[in-house]
């Protein structure tokens, strides 16, 4: 355990969303279709900001609370099972 | 502590500062997947430096230096011979660092480093200018890239940093792209296993500074490689060798034209189609010198 | 019993590397610069002989060493480097970086002028510029003072919490390469003095990131604890100062050291090797029913200010030696002590000389508080 006086080393602990919740980031919403995934993984593989899970059913699911929509799951899906839909309609 | 916390495995938090598109948190990600919870990782002052957050809170769950732009090599001789120093065993130190960290400011200690063959991995993400202050040129930006400071595009070529390292005799060099993600990481696993120093030089595309739709950064990187521009290959104890696609490449007709890369980013919009022919005759001239690597 | 202690006869350089030798750091950073070489190579010789166990670095640059220090330091490991002029300059942004990081290690400076123009012999410049780093800075008289302090330093660094670096200042060739008569404590009465370092950052059971990115409102607290751990090392330098002082059964003071100040009508503030060239100019003031006295400032930061004042309120005069210089402003020392009598009604006056490595004998700092006491003395005088 590490332990320095209060304000004395600057230092940080781990933290899920140290840029808060960067859901509020997307202008586009990458949407599943679950009709057409083949679990082929690609998205889960690529997603650059590491907010898309593998469920237990090998199903990919995005956690939408961090996905910042830059749209590379959509890009990298050889089947067309992700489309980008707007934010705001 | 938050549940993802509680993982078995050293992770790169998502909800972080990184750009939309930015593949740092997935290269991290990977990274540490790889190396695991015993590793330190010493940052210099570049992009990563926000993406790691503030004193409230980091993405990363493994012990992060964040360093001077030009000393990153050197924190890490110093934590890596202090770690043994202790008794600890089985432990990872890894620089993390940009281009411009790399190959211009820190360029000196990395050497310096290299030349001790001190015991650390050391990975250079490049994206090909300094980015984090707004896409100014970079010893590593390539030859007709615009930037910040290169409005008319740059006019010098981009400094082979890898084969600079090759002539280091280091036990291990290695270039990789985000776009051949098993590629990078096999050689994350490779390097893990290699005592001395070990250099990877990462081809990280950036959205805002290459001036490409966020959704392309995969793509970008794999035609990066795809076209021979960025050739895929590791040097083990001075023995060279292709990887992955770029195995192929040696024959011109499976490379792509370098236009492939090219179009897909404003930042070469203003090429001549000549300086677009000067790109593809230095890119196949480039193979041609692989090739007497490859046989030697 | 206790064992009998060794009496040596050491340069300057030598002194000191045989303290850091006795205080057992894990990793040390070599980088050549004259006038402090000869101690690193007495440091390798340590370790190619067996005698001390470290992890040397021969690195490529002051920067890198300071660098370097800081990894290991950050990683648990007692450390220690030594540059001079140039090459403290050229560590600058890694000095900072320690400091503001409050990771407690130690380094000497074997101080020399800067350049332009090249000069290898010795004046403060050097040492006196990196007064708002976060460091603890001290500065010794002789060979036995850089022996002490050296040691001491390593102590004050690592008392619990404060989480201050210690920059160890001696005068280049004057105290580095000047051969001198000291008492070394014994190996075991260093283990006791020095406890093993505690201080850590890397634990991976519990990773934190160090060097932080600190927002508006944050970055000014940790300024402000700095300041505060800064005041609070006044008080722990004169704790190991008492400490080191029993221990060695000599008076070893840490922040200031008076020399006949009770009665005296003038005071002479030097820091340094030259105090010892007041002290004998005191003596033959007083031998000439002047009298006179010496403050040696031994720790510059934290500036003993509230000791300053207390010695040097009640007098007629005080003359400030000064080896370094703030252009457009005046004397780096003077400046400071006049800072801290401010209110006070005492003329402060200044001498500055020995920059270059400038002679400064005794009879010239007598024949400058001749002057103050017949109220001839310009307010700043420079030997030139």
């Amino acid at each position: 355990m590490i332990e320095v006086p209060e304000y004395s080393v600057p230092l940080a602990r781990p933290k899920l969303g140290s840029a808060g919740k960067t859901g509020f980031w997307r202008t586009s919403r990458p949407v599943i279709d679950y009709q057409k995934c083949t679990k082929c993984r690609l998205c889960v593989i690529y997603c650059v900001e590491n907010t898309i899970d593998l469920m237990p059913d090998m199903y990919p699911r995005i956690d939408y609370d961090y996905c910042k929509g830059c749209g590379v799951c959509s890009n990298v899906c050889p089947h067309e099972a992700i489309t980008m839909e707007p934010e705001v309609k | 502590m938050t549940e993802a916390l509680r993982l078995d495995n050293a992770r790169f938090l998502r909800g972080n500062a990184a750009c939309p598109g930015c593949p740092i948190p997935k290269e991290l990600d990977t990274l540490l997947s790889v190396m695991g919870k015993r590793t330190v990782l010493v940052v210099p002052a570049s992009c990563t430096s926000v993406i790691l957050g503030d004193t409230r809170g980091t993405p990363s769950t493994v012990p992060v230096i964040h360093s001077a732009m030009a000393a990153s090599a050197a924190i890490a001789s110093g934590v890596e011979r202090a770690l043994r120093a202790r008794g600890e065993k089985d432990f990872n130190v890894v620089v993390w660092a940009g281009d411009g960290a790399t190959g211009d400011i820190g360029f000196a200690t990395l050497s310096g480093a290299a030349e001790r063959n001190e015991n650390i991995l050391y990975v250079c993400y490049d994206n090909e200018a300094f980015m984090n202050t707004g896409i100014q040129r970079s010893s590593l930006t390539p030859y007709g890239a615009w930037t910040t400071t290169t409005p008319e595009g740059k006019r010098e070529f981009k400094k082979p940093l890898p084969l600079v390292m090759m002539q280091h005799r280091i036990p291990y060099v290695a270039t990789a792209s985000i776009g051949y993600i098993f590629d990078y990481e096999q050689k994350l696993r490779k390097a893990k296993g290699i005592k001395g120093f070990r250099y990877i030089h990462l081809l990280s595309p950036c959205p805002p500074g290459w001036r490409y739709d966020s959704s392309l950064t995969v793509e970008v990187a794999k035609l990066a490689v795809d076209t021979g521009i960025w050739p895929l290959f590791e040097v083990e104890n001075g023995e060279f060798r292709l990887t992955s696609v770029s195995k192929t490449h040696l024959d011109k007709s499976r490379r792509k034209p370098v236009e492939a890369y090219l179009k897909l980013q404003g930042r070469f919009k203003n090429l001549t189609q000549e300086q677009v022919q000067e790109i593809q005759r230095m890119v196949d001239e480039m193979w041609e010198e692989i090739k007497a690597l490859v046989k030697k | 019993m206790q064992k009998a202690r060794k009496v040596l006869a050491l340069v300057g350089n030598h002194a000191v590397a045989y303290a850091v030798k006795q205080a057992k750091p894990q990793v040390l950073a070599v980088f050549p610069i004259t006038p402090q070489t000869t101690m690193l190579e007495k440091l390798a010789e340590y370790i190619a002989e067996g005698e001390l166990k470290a992890e040397l670095v021969k690195i490529e640059s002051e920067h890198s060493a300071m660098a370097t220090i800081f990894g290991a330091a950050v990683a648990g490991a007692r450390v220690f480097t030594a540059t001079s002029s140039q090459g403290l300059l050229y560590m600058t942004e890694m000095i900072y970086w320690v400091g503001g990081a409050r990771v407690p290690l130690v380094a000497a400076v074997a101080t020399r002028a800067i350049a332009a123009p090249w000069s290898i012999l010795d004046d403060h410049h050097d040492f006196v510029s990196k007064r708002d780093a976060i460091w603890i800075q001290m500065m010794a008289e002789d060979v036995q003072d850089a022996y002490d302090l050296t040691l001491m330093a390593f102590r004050i660094s690592e008392y619990p919490n404060l989480l201050l670096p210690v920059m160890m200042g001696f005068d280049g060739f004057i105290l580095t390469h000047t051969m001198e008569r000291l008492e070394v404590l014994n190996d075991e009465e260093v283990d006791e003095f020095l406890p093993p370092r505690k201080f850590n950052l890397i634990d991976f059971e519990d990773p934190v990131s160090i060097g932080q990115v600190a927002d508006s409102s944050e970055y000014i607290k940790y300024r402000y604890y700095a300041m505060k751990a800064m005041e609070n090392a006044k008080s722990v330098i004169e704790e190991v100062s008492k400490e080191y002082s029993k221990l060695v059964g000599r008076n070893v003071p840490g922040l200031v050291e008076d020399f006949m100040c009770d009665d005296a009508d003038y005071a002479i503030v030097a820091m340094g090797a030259w105090s010892g060239d007041v002290r004998e100019a005191v003596r033959r003031l007083r031998g000439e029913g002047i009298k006179a006295c010496l403050l040696k400032v031994k720790t510059f930061r934290p500036f003993p200010k509230e000791l300053i004042r207390k010695y040097l309120s009640e007098k007629k005069a005080v003359l400030v030696m000064d080896r370094a210089y703030s252009y457009g402003l005046g004397g780096v020392l003077a400046s400071e002590v006049k800072s801290a009598m401010y209110g006070l009604q005492v003329p402060v006056y200044n001498f500055v000389a020995g920059l270059g490595g400038q002679d400064v004998r005794p009879s010239v700092i007598v024949d400058m508080v001749k002057k103050l006491h017949e109220g001839t003395l310009q307010e700043e005088v420079w030997l030139v």
